[in-house]
């Protein structure tokens, strides 16, 4: 990757070097650090306004000054925003829809990748380019049809029915990449196993896979913040009688929010939102090396 | 061949394509074919209009105004966020200068990537929340209070003037550090060789950005222009959430996306709702298509 080292930059002037005035080196340092530290500002700013606000009252929210201490600190709004807002609730429903519909998107993915990439049958090519058509068509365009359809298969409103539906939205991407991935792996291990007699399937799992591990780390990475982030489809999805028990997060946090403006919850709504921002903030603290390089892995190659 | 294979392909292929098939083929197949008909959306399929709804588009001034906020958001989203992540990733691993061999960013540039690509891991749904407060018209609105009392508040969101602007900033916002930690692997991949030969040349930080960074960078700066310009054709959940009854004050931040969600599930519009389906996908192929030919040159082997 990069070459970084702590040394301060503005030592950094060496004999080796062409000669540049040192203070021009500083002062060009310096702004560096200057629009650096103004969009940190920026992009942490309203983040910790939402923390700081979360323990606010609503008057203390009104009388402006942002980012000023609250007056006490209670976790009051908290415990509101967990069982009265039913956070609590709709955290579960994105854990478990997340849970089961990477994992189906992983397996079902990493299967059809499979055998597209390394088995010459009639149709292979077809298959492959229907899958990444997808990739070029805005899911927009289909909503109306895809409402009716599960309308028609009686998964409206059902969980069953999102995690189906976030299974075969993601497919294109992720057939598109491990596709690559599985093509890019060695032919002689697996000629070797195919000798020793071990079946297609079990080449599948017990060789194949371990050996593209590193690409299915990157994409199943890309597919749970892509399905833990999703906001159109579990409107579109999780609506009709019986369906606000089983909202997602996003959804049930954007539904507190256009009510906050009327009841003015303010606070609770300030709670909600910290205790979704917190999670992912721990957990990208811990993966933050692996999140980054799996996000931006679909992008460069 | 070895036996069995068939039965195996046919095994591991099934269930991917009949999802693939039936929740996302067949549904935009059914877009195309909606989009020819006057439908409610209930009942059977009815009321053959040909291209009625297109006409009817034509004439829908709303629709007009969708597609205005659509290319403002498709020409100035790529454009600032490129520019600003360029600028901060030439900062982070280059702007630190040239020692000992080493070409590096300035001091304490991990932290900063890491700082700026969080809003990255938040949904739009959630960032749209955020910033519909962050916007508030009154003193409870992060921006407003940080004025004096004295201050008139201002409307953001609430005036026609700002709020498609506070959307930019919003999708600017999120998208940044994405980019920055993009173009940072790419200027990884340029062999540091590069920057010292320059550097022994006596090229200032300016030359090495322009002359050196930007042309062996062309291609991710691309997939970016691409990337940013199909998420411009979205907003949705920004639009729906954050601006005031949704898309307004009075149509002010109308773009397509909500167009097609209203009128399909609002307005019981589903033909109508699938004609603009069908140009909505004609207008992100040609943008890709333009976007990738206009950009094309001869890339810059490293």
């Amino acid at each position: 990757m990069t070459t970084i080292t702590k040394t301060p930059s503005t030592t950094a002037l060496s004999a080796g070097r062409a000669p540049e005035p040192r203070r021009d080196l500083k002062i060009a340092t310096g702004l560096s650090h200057v629009a650096l530290v103004a969009w940190a500002l920026i992009t942490a700013g309203p983040l910790l306004w939402v923390l700081l606000a979360s323990f606010k009252s609503n008057t203390e929210i009104f009388l402006g000054k942002p980012f000023a201490l609250p007056n006490q600190f209670s976790f009051e709004t908290y415990a509101n925003a967990w069982s009265d807002a039913h956070i609590g609730r709709y955290f579960l429903n994105s854990v478990f829809v997340v849970l089961i519909s990477t994992a189906g998107t992983m397996l079902f993915g990493a299967m059809a990748a499979y055998v597209l990439a390394r088995y010459k049958f009639p149709g292979n090519r077809a298959i492959y380019y229907l899958f990444v058509s997808g990739l070029a068509f805005p899911t927009f365009m289909a909503l109306a049809p895809l409402f009716y359809i599960l309308k028609g298969l009686g998964l409206l409103g059902s969980f069953t029915g999102l995690i189906l539906v976030y299974i075969a939205y993601s497919l294109p991407f992720t057939i598109f990449f491990l596709a690559a991935f599985f093509k890019s792996l060695p032919y002689e291990i697996e000629e070797a196993a195919t000798v020793d007699g071990a079946s297609h399937v079990r080449k599948f799992f017990q060789i194949m896979m371990p050996m593209a591990r590193s690409g299915l780390v990157s994409i199943t990475i890309f597919n749970i913040v892509g399905q833990w982030n999703q906001y159109l489809l579990p409107v579109v999805i999780m609506s009709g009688p019986g369906a606000d028990q089983k909202l997602l997060l996003t959804q049930g946090i954007a539904q507190i929010s256009v009510s906050a403006g009327y009841q003015a919850e303010w606070s609770t709504l300030f709670a909600a939102l910290v205790l979704t921002i917190l999670p992912m903030i721990v957990v990208y603290a811990v993966f933050q090396r692996q999140i980054q390089s799996g996000l931006t892995a679909g992008a460069v190659k | 061949m070895r036996h069995g294979k068939y039965p195996f392909i046919i095994g591991f292929l099934v269930v991917p394509v009949a999802l693939y098939v039936t929740f996302v083929v067949w549904a935009y197949i059914q877009a195309f074919y909606l989009s020819v008909y006057e439908w409610s959306g209930l009942g059977p399929v009815e009321n053959f209009v040909g291209l009625g709804n297109f006409r009817k588009m034509w004439d829908d001034t709303l629709f007009w105004q969708s597609i205005k906020h659509n290319v403002f958001l498709l020409i100035f989203l790529p454009l600032i966020t490129v520019v600003l992540a360029l600028i901060f990733a030439f900062l982070l691993n280059v702007g630190g200068g040239h020692k000992g061999g080493v070409t590096r960013g300035v001091w304490g540039s991990k932290v900063y990537r890491i700082i700026f690509f969080f809003p990255q891991l938040l949904a739009l749904a959630i960032v749209a929340v955020i910033f519909g407060r962050v916007f508030g018209p009154d003193k409870s609105g992060m921006i407003n209070g940080l004025f004096p009392d004295s201050w008139s508040p201002w409307l953001f969101l609430a005036d026609e003037r700002y709020a498609m602007g506070c959307l930019l900033v919003v999708l600017v916002w999120q998208a940044v550090g994405f980019y920055v930690v993009l173009f940072s692997a790419g200027m990884g991949n340029i062999p540091t060789e590069v920057y010292e030969a320059a550097a022994i040349d006596g090229a200032s930080r300016m030359t090495l950005f322009f002359r050196i960074t930007i042309p062996l960078l062309w291609n991710t700066v691309q997939v970016a222009w691409v990337y940013l310009g199909i998420a411009a054709f979205d907003a949705f959940a920004l639009v729906n959430i954050m601006t005031v009854d949704r898309g307004g004050p009075d149509g002010a931040t109308s773009v397509l996306s909500l167009m097609i969600y209203r009128n399909a599930f609002e307005f019981s519009q589903a033909g109508y709702a699938s004609a603009l389906g069908v140009v909505l996908f004609f207008l992100t192929l040609t943008f890709a298509w333009v976007t990738l030919s206009a950009t094309r040159r001869e890339s810059v082997e490293a």
